[in-house]
């Protein structure tokens, strides 16, 4: 059925003919509508789904459904720009599969861990919920039970299952998929600045004169950031960009100096830079002395695997000195340093002495504003709390820092890695405002808040995202809930671990997603989730801006948020049940209340009408639960960071602005932090205030290359980097729904140098198996596409559930951030 | 008409979860019926759309998808292969479509005299379709159905 022009226009008028011979009929006797009744779309604003950057997307509804989405010109994040994935949110809620019913594995009619999904009602699921829930608690303790969550969960969310975890249960097995994904770049700001989030801005873009990228690949992973470095390179011929990598990718086409390093030797690259600074005499030492301490961290540290693995029963400082470090001066730091020589970090990094001379020039030269950009390279791998570490103390020896274009900025993966997983704390260790669970002081903050007995939330770190996957296998983590995320896909050395930890008898595990993904088919009981603009909420990207957005459409009946499930879930226990009678005997006002009324009929989180919901807002859950629940969940979460360098607009400002970057003082917010002038918590006359330690200084560590956990040999003898794609989020669970980007992406494919398939005898499309210690797995070889490894290493992405490369991965993580290298492990290719 | 189109909707959702989740393992519906720790043979790399015919876009604001090959094609910082057809010097020699006049416009709204350099690497919004079928079926509505269906209603309660 191909016409050209002609054929077309001539066959189009007969029809338009036909219809006008008929009966006329106002509005449809034209064949364009113009009716403004009929043709009036509703927008309204939400940041985007996807990445950390923070795209404001306006999204455009009618008759109850999603028609269009487009980038909002009012942003200042993205002035009307989407990448390829945000054009196409109109599509992501929209897939046929859409979960509307919780699903049990049964057999007749009763649980079975081996039994078929089931269909059952939501008060079925929660009674099942709480009974395998009481069941652990009585057996285990609160040490049994555990939930894995999300940098995409919303701010109100994340902050819910924390009570529900932390003070509910009183257990902190509580981590969100950030572990995954942010948690080294956290530790490289607790231990360099002793305050999480970057200091920067994305204004920093259009002010710096030069961009390097440290093991990110920008271009597919944060598009539109991209788009104004690219705007900025372009527009002013002046400024170079730097790109390195462990393989040739798109960020590479805008690189003035691209650079393809041996994996792990970042490290030495990093330290080679200090070196250079120093030797070429452009220490910044005025800014050093007043600004800076120097320390020599703890080496040999582990690779954060289990305790009996060889490598963990070699290293020295694998416990609690990992983190250990001790004051040193600046000779001494410049001793240590210069070992990395250009000539012995060429050798050890494969990169040639000139391109890192020029380089290190880039934050040598005191003339030039250098932003230095990183995400999963630097973060996901076993020395990543170092690599943030070593590169702070390049921009700090030359005092380029906190001041337009002159920034070291760690960027987020997820919308709300920063707003919710960093800043709520929902990690193991963590409470809201960058306070832990150690500090007693940190724990009678967030009791009193809560308004909760003191001695609530227990001591001890709860078990981190790895350590969660583990005690599932060994049987002493038996109640799981996992909302937001697809950990079967995305957790590294899922044959080993993850696998058999969900299907451990012992174990009942729930599962909340809109859609039936891979983490799904593990579960025991799957939850119908709403998802995005299906519900109100909150996001915190990357530059700290924090965003809201009102619920728009309604979700698939049956569906319902993942704050609303664990907030109905809590009603499902008295508080004698979770609490021990010498808690409850210190506020003897909660007996006979429910966990519910406890945690949520506080006063606090109920205290705002439903009158203060728009009349013409949707809003389910406030509806459902009786006063505006988002609003009292985030006025509550705010307490804990206004006057404490963490302060917050009042939520009803953020529905009118297009987000706003923390701190927010006397209504303005913050674009440079520890600057005098630009930061209100800075103390006047200090010009820096690295506020977050207790001297003011900031700290450069000493700190050395140390080898990958596990590099290729005789036998496995490649290098095997995962990531992701520009066309799909994450593990593809949305994206892939959605046609056209599923037909230009559709299947994860090995990227290989045509060297090293010629010499396996591969051609391009070739189907061969990836072969790992831990498991092996199917796949197409390509050598021409958008990603050209060196020799001796290869890259697949992780967005495929049909091929899930995370049967290889290496389970090995950094022992300070417990966060997985996914870039570095070794596998070998046969032809399949 | 709504609320039976809605109606109709669950129905077919509901049908299909009865009938799709017998099973444990067909629940993940990118899996194909295949138990996590198995696969199924993974299908040949699938040929690009190279038609050159264009597509319908979902709403205007869609960026249109590029229905031809893209091999080789260059966008680095020495040369736009792409522009060397849909520029707008270059459409009456190509006849292909000129670049969206929002892509010369600035970070503040203001129309330069050549495309904007954050628009320059178009792949991050333009892409090639591959000759396969979705997975998943997709159930957005296209607003132009929605507003024939808001025709006819009106129509119909007119009759």
């Amino acid at each position: 059925m191909k016409l050209n022009r002609r054929e077309f226009i001539k066959a189009n008028a007969i029809a338009v003919a036909a219809t006008a011979a008929g009966v006329a009929i106002p509005a449809t006797a034209s064949n364009l509508i113009t009716s403004s009744d009929m043709t009036k779309l509703k927008w309204d604003k939400a940041p985007c789904r996807f990445c950390g950057t923070g795209c404001s997307v306006n999204v455009g509804t009618m008759d109850g459904k999603i028609v269009a989405t487009h980038g909002d010109i009012n942003s200042p994040v993205n002035k009307g720009l989407n990448c390829i994935k945000g054009y196409f949110l109109s599509k992501i809620m929209y897939g046929k599969d859409r979960l509307t019913k919780p699903l049990l594995r049964m057999k007749d009619g009763k649980f079975d861990k081996n039994g078929d999904f089931t269909p059952i009602s939501w008060d079925q699921a929660f009674d099942i919920m709480a009974e395998k829930a009481k069941a652990t608690l009585k057996e285990k303790g609160p040490e049994g039970v555990g939930m894995f969550g999300s940098g995409q969960w919303t701010v109100q969310e994340g902050y819910a299952a924390v009570k529900l975890m932390k003070a509910g249960f009183r257990s902190n097995n509580i981590d969100p998929n950030a572990r995954h994904c942010m948690a080294s770049a956290v530790g490289g700001f607790m231990r360099t600045f002793g305050i999480d989030e970057p200091m920067g801005c994305y204004d920093d873009f259009e002010a710096a004169d030069a961009f390097v990228l440290w093991g990110s690949n920008m271009a597919e992973m944060h598009p539109i950031l991209w788009t104004r470095i690219t705007d900025r390179r372009l527009s002013a011929p002046h400024v170079k960009v730097a790109v390195l990598s462990t393989f040739e990718h798109r960020s590479f086409d805008l690189a003035d100096n691209g650079m393809i390093f041996t994996p792990q030797t970042d490290l030495a690259i990093l330290n080679f830079i200090a070196h250079y600074i120093i030797k070429t005499g452009r220490v910044n030492k005025d800014f050093v002395n007043k600004h800076t301490n120097f320390r020599l961290g703890n080496t040999d540290i582990g690779y954060g695997l289990r305790p009996e693995h060889p490598l963990e029963k070699k290293a020295k400082n694998n416990g609690s000195t990992a983190g250990g470090s001790q004051p040193i001066d600046f000779d001494e730091y410049a001793k240590f340093v210069s070992t990395y020589t250009a000539e012995y970090t060429s050798e050890l990094s494969g990169v040639p002495v000139d391109k890192l001379n020029a380089l290190a020039e880039l934050y040598a030269d005191p003339k030039i504003k250098v932003t230095s950009l990183w995400t999963m390279g630097f973060n996901q791998h076993t020395r990543g709390v170092w690599a943030n570490n070593l590169v702070y103390n390049i921009h700090l020896l030359t005092g380029k820092i906190s001041t337009p274009g002159n920034s070291p900025f760690s960027l987020t993966g997820q919308p709300s890695a920063c707003g919710t997983a960093r800043e709520v704390g929902t990690f193991s260790h963590r409470l809201p405002a960058d306070m832990v669970v150690k500090n007693p002081k940190h724990r009678a903050i967030a009791e009193k808040i809560w308004k909760l007995p003191e001695g609530t939330i227990p001591a001890k770190p709860g078990y981190h995202a790895v350590l969660q996957t583990r005690k599932l296998k060994d049987g002493e983590l038996n109640f799981y809930w996992v909302q937001c995320n697809n950990n079967m896909q995305a957790g590294a050395n899922i044959n080993e671990e993850g696998l058999p930890g969900y299907r451990n008898p012992k174990n009942f595990i729930v599962v909340s997603d809109p859609y039936p993904t891979v983490t799904a088919q593990a579960a025991d009981l799957i939850l119908p989730t709403a998802m995005w603009v299906e519900k109100e909420g909150v996001y915190g990207n990357a530059e700290r801006r924090t965003q809201s957005w009102y619920q728009q459409v309604n979700a698939p009946e049956g569906a319902f948020s993942d704050m609303w499930q664990v907030v109905e879930f809590s009603k499902r226990f008295q508080i004698e049940e979770v609490w021990p009678e010498e808690l409850l005997a210190k506020m003897p006002e909660h007996r006979g209340k429910s966990m519910y009324s406890v945690l949520f009929e506080n006063g606090t989180v109920n205290e705002f009408p439903l009158s203060e919901v728009p009349d013409d807002r949707l809003n389910q859950e406030s509806r459902d639960f009786g006063f505006y629940i988002q609003k009292g969940l985030f006025e509550e979460y705010a307490a804990f960071g206004r006057g404490h360098a963490h302060d917050l607009a009042p939520y009803d400002r953020y529905h009118k602005e297009r987000g706003l970057r923390w701190p927010v003082v006397d209504g303005k917010e913050t674009l440079w932090r520890f600057k005098e002038g630009s930061d209100p918590y800075v103390k006047p006359g200090s010009d820096y205030d690295f506020y977050g330690k207790p001297d003011g200084k900031a700290v450069i560590f000493a700190l050395p290359y140390e080898p990958a956990a596990e590099f290729p040999d005789a036998e496995y003898d490649l290098w095997l980097s995962t990531g992701r794609v520009l066309e799909h989020w994450h593990s593809g669970s949305m994206t892939q729904r959605v046609p056209e980007l599923y037909k230009a992406m559709p299947d994860a494919l090995v990227y290989m140098n045509p060297d090293d398939a010629k010499k396996r005898g591969f051609r391009r499309g070739d189907l061969v198996k990836l072969i790992s210690r831990r498991g092996e797995v199917e796949t197409r070889v390509e050598t021409r596409g958008r990603n050209k490894p060196p020799r001796g290493l290869v890259f697949m992405p992780w967005f495929d559930a049909s091929r899930l490369v995370n049967k290889l991965t290496l389970d090995a993580t950094d022992p300070l951030s417990k966060e997985t290298d996914f870039k570095k492990c070794a596998i070998k290719i046969v032809k399949a | 008409m709504k609320k039976s189109i809605l109606a109709l909707f669950s129905v077919s959702v509901l049908l299909s979860t009865i009938a799709t989740f017998s099973q444990a393992e067909e629940v993940a519906t990118l899996r194909d019926n295949t138990s996590i720790s198995d696969q199924k043979t993974a299908k040949k790399m699938p040929n690009v759309s190279n038609t050159d015919i264009k597509q319908k876009r979902n709403y205007p604001m869609q960026p249109p998808i590029i229905p031809h090959k893209v091999r080789n094609y260059q966008t680095n910082l020495k040369v736009n292969k792409c522009m060397s057809c849909h520029s707008r010097n270059r459409t009456d020699e190509s006849q292909a479509p000129m670049v969206s006049v929002t892509h010369y416009m600035d970070r503040d709204g203001n129309f330069l005299a050549e495309v904007s350099p954050r628009r320059y690497f178009c792949s991050q919004c333009h892409v090639p379709q591959l000759e396969t079928d979705p997975l998943v079926e997709n159930t957005f509505v296209d607003m132009n159905t929605l507003m024939k269906e808001k025709a006819k209603k009106a129509k119909a309660e007119q009759e």
